[in-house]
């Protein structure tokens, strides 16, 4: 496949600009796989995030041209033999240097949602769980935590709204807990009012990014609305409040 | 001068090092007994080797074979460690798991199911049962993250990103901190403590074919090693028979074990299903001899023996390399594994969507219509720090060790499925055995440390960033890497490992004088050239015990000492380094088994079913 050009993001917080590489690629090889081979033979230091380099930890997420991708899947025949391959941190996050960004507001965001609260196992000491009651769980617990769908979500990267909407990455956390045959929790109070359902405005940028294919937006935030509108925004229990009284979080259990 | 008061510093009563599944199984028992928890981690948390793990945890459940009961797990890790397993950890090991798997269920991990609903559970090579509990083929993704879910709401503070240089001791050895780097900043860190646990993991980034990612670099075996602990059976390396062998950049990503559990089989160039040639004689009697029985295994695994495709490990692994050297290898030097004429295609997504993703998106090839390339790939250390079966604690005070940094309960080879499920079982124990240690011996105290040892470790690290030139951190991993792969392979001989030392030994002023470019932030260069002394120890350590055994067993394989030798059958390898400041082998003899131990390992499958062996 002969030299290829990589235009790379480098820099930290007080700034930066692209520099060109001129780097070998050979049959097979993913953007990572160059990426490794400029650090080795021309940038030592150049800084960039990487684990299992077969799409399984989401690690090594960044921006090559303009599309938020795995640099350890993204494969080099992709792009045509004389394109110029751009590669730039993740937009939505602040850059710590080079390709790597400061991600812990994720940590931050899971930290605040509440862990699964288990009923009570049968008599036997197992739980009981049929396979067909699971299967979306399993869905939503592909997820590798890359953050592309919080990097491309507009709400976090255009908008900002990182105060009051945790992104479609916590959302289907919030789906996989509130739909779990297990939990006991009733999180529909707070997945409107502390983690902001109703700012998805269901463009499915999130959805598009995914590399584990998580349907994000049609199997969790748009059921989890749903949930929200039964909830709240229900005629006849809107009316019964009226009349009765009773908090916010009152209404229909789920 | 530097000036070791301003290196920030901070306390806690544990530091966990490594944030896997050991680790942070360790970290959530530490911290449930009411001690303050920290966890160092090279990486972001979440994103350990833990997560590359697929095929599932080994756990006699019973809920797919009612047979199946601990005493049959603990005779099949025996037999699989060719009787090399530590016999207390391998008890403890079997009759504890289901009760960590369980758990694990109910902080929010979701296996597949059985039809009536409880947890499934699959065929795994050297395992006489369905025992593995698995998420499709990304057990290891469900383990890593359910632990990490639950122990974020347990108070532990995870230092992400941040590697530990060296452990500290007080004038007695006893431990009484770490020094970390930030991985971020470039800027050092103190933290004072009463108990580590070691949970670091491996060595494979010492092979150049390796599922192993960057970490593993050794890091635990070597820092416990520097200050006083023993090392026990380092020979031990296992190699999955079964990596990606195509395209080059990919060369030794895993490809899961459940290909094989799920009726995936292995074919030469002439399409022979070859592993029939293969069957050792203490597997004969439990293993298909035709393929008629070995199909038929795949619809009635109850009256039928296993096909040889699942023997252990390091048997498939080397018949596969026999294959090759024969002159019947697969176009890139491997063996091909077919399931896309065994299964049908959903029943391929369903049970293997990771291994489907993966080959689709690396390798261009459709495993529900292709066949795979595969071949043996460095992946597993079963020697260790050695560590008292029940505390986990190590030679030195106040040290801990879990996890496949831990030597123990795999003996001369591990059972696929035996390594989440030892993470849980002895990551719990290393923490309670922290906890108990602290409750003991130290009270409220953590010992002192030497402020000149600290600085004279600071000033070792930021050399390599300070000399005006010196060698390219990333060729001298290569070297080291090549060295390792030509002459501590899968087979090996007196001769290729007295080269690899020396070839090590001569690498030794390269890596002392490594010059990485840039500043202290973020340095890659930096981290690789930080990185080059734990290996360094770690593959000096391999070679040296490889070189001491003189017997081929498990996945040690010595072409100048062909087959298992009485007189090494019942001896360890123990690597220390001597008060010369130069690592030291011995041989040291086991204490004999248990006998009720030996009585289960050593009974006929019928009897344990039967119960006539208690």
């Amino acid at each position: 496949m002969g030299i290829r050009t990589f235009r790379i993001w480098r820099g930290n917080a007080d700034g930066g600009e692209f520099k060109t590489y001129e780097q070998e690629s050979s049959e097979g090889m993913v953007v990572l796989d160059v990426i490794h081979g400029i650090q080795a033979e021309q940038a030592n230091d150049l800084a960039v995030r990487w684990n299992c380099k077969a799409g399984k930890c989401g690690s090594c997420s960044v921006e090559i041209n303009g599309k938020p991708k795995l640099a350890c899947m993204t494969r080099m025949n992709i792009y045509a033999e004389d394109e110029v391959i751009t590669v730039q941190p993740m937009k939505a996050f602040p850059v710590i240097k080079d390709l790597v960004t400061d991600v812990s507001w994720n940590y931050e965001q899971n930290k605040r949602i509440k862990p699964l609260e288990p009923g009570q196992p049968e008599a036997d000491g197992d739980y009981r769980m049929a396979q067909e009651d699971i299967e979306r769980n399993q869905e939503f617990r592909k997820c590798i935590e890359c953050y592309l769908c919080q990097d491309v979500c507009h709400i976090l990267r255009d908008h900002g709204k990182t105060d009051v909407f945790v992104g479609p990455r916590f959302m289907h956390r919030l789906a996989d807990l509130a739909m779990h045959p297990l939990d006991t929790r009733d999180r529909i109070p707070e997945i409107l009012e502390e983690f902001g359902s109703g700012y998805c405005n269901i463009t499915r940028c999130c959805t598009d990014v995914c590399p584990e294919h998580i349907n994000i937006t049609d199997n969790a935030i748009i059921p989890l609305k749903e949930r929200v509108v039964d909830r709240y925004y229900d005629p006849l229990a809107m009316l019964g409040r009226k009349l009765f009284g009773g908090g916010k979080s009152s209404g229909t259990t789920d | 001068m530097l000036d070791v008061s301003e290196i920030k510093t901070i306390e806690h009563d544990v530091v966990v090092i490594g944030a896997g599944g050991a680790g942070l199984r360790a970290a959530i028992e530490a911290s449930s007994r009411g001690l303050d928890t920290g966890i160092v981690c090279k990486s972001l948390l979440g994103k350990a080797h833990t997560v590359m793990a697929e095929g599932g945890m080994a756990a006699a459940l019973g809920n797919v074979d009612s047979r199946d009961n601990w005493k049959i797990h603990f005779r099949d890790t025996i037999r699989g460690s060719k009787f090399l397993a530590s016999w207390r950890m391998a008890e403890l090991h079997a009759k504890n798991a289901p009760t960590r798997v369980r758990e694990l269920e109910s902080w929010g991990a979701v296996f597949d199911r059985t039809k009536d609903g409880r947890i499934n559970q699959r065929n795994f090579g050297g395992h006489r049962y369905p025992r593995l509990a698995h998420v499709g083929d990304r057990t290891g993704l469900e383990l890593i993250r359910t632990l990490q879910d639950h122990g974020i709401h347990q108070g532990i503070q995870v230092h992400m990103e941040c590697k530990v240089l060296n452990l500290l001791t007080d004038a007695d050895g006893v431990i009484s901190g770490v020094l970390c780097l930030w991985r971020e900043t470039g800027r050092f860190m103190i933290i004072r403590c009463k108990a580590v646990i070691m949970a670091t993991g491996g060595g494979g980034k010492c092979w150049k074919v390796t599922s192993n990612s960057w970490e593993y670099t050794g890091d635990g075996i070597a820092l416990a090693y520097d200050i006083g602990a023993e090392l026990m059976d380092l020979e031990f390396t296992q190699f999955h028979p079964t990596g990606m062998v195509w395209p080059p950049s990919v060369h030794g990503t895993l490809v899961t074990e459940g290909v094989r559990g799920e009726g995936g089989i292995l074919l030469n160039s002439e399409g022979e299903r070859f592993m029939f040639r293969y069957i050792p004689e203490r597997f004969a009697s439990e293993t298909a001899d035709t393929i008629e029985e070995a199909d038929a295994w795949l619809e009635d695994d109850k009256n039928n023996r296993r096909p040889p495709e699942l023997l252990t490990r390091d048997v498939v692994a080397r018949a596969i390399l026999a294959e090759v050297k024969a002159g019947r290898g697969s176009p890139h030097g491997g063996a091909f594994l077919d399931i896309a004429n065994r299964r049908e295609a959903a029943f391929i997504q369903r049970k293997l969507p990771s291994m489907y993703h993966q080959f689709k998106e690396l390798a261009e090839v459709d495993i529900t219509k292709q066949t795979m390339e595969v071949g043996p790939t460095l992946h597993y250390f079963m020697g260790g720090i050695r560590v008292d079966a029940d505390s986990q604690e190590t030679a030195v005070a106040g040290l801990f060790a879990c996890g496949e940094c831990a030597a123990g309960l795999h003996g001369a080879n591990r059972l696929g499925g035996n390594s989440l499920s030892d993470l849980l079982v002895f990551g719990h124990l290393a923490g309670s055995g922290a906890a108990d240690y602290i409750r003991d011996r130290r009270g409220s105290k953590a010992a002192e440390f030497n402020p000149e040892v600290v600085a004279s470790h600071v000033r070792t690290a930021t050399s390599i960033l300070n000399r005006e030139s010196g060698s390219n951190p990333y060729l001298v991993h290569d070297k080291l890497q090549l060295a390792m792969q030509e002459n501590a392979g899968i087979v090996r001989t007196g001769e290729q490992l007295t080269k690899v030392i020396s070839q090590l030994t001569a690498l030794q002023p390269d890596v002392d004088q490594v010059k990485a470019e840039g500043s202290s932030q973020y340095n890659a260069g930096w981290h690789e050239a930080l990185d080059l002394s734990s290996m360094m120890i770690t593959s000096l350590a391999v070679a040296k015990a490889a070189l001491m055994r003189e017997e081929s067993r498990g996945a040690h394989t010595r072409l100048d000492f062909e087959g298992e030798r009485e007189e090494w059958g019942n001896a360890n390898v123990i690597t220390k380094k001597g008060s010369d400041g130069e690592m030291s082998v011995r041989r040291e003899e086991r204490a004999s088994p248990p006998p009720e131990l030996e009585a289960v390992a050593l009974a006929t499958i019928e009897e344990l079913e039967s119960g006539t062996v208690d």
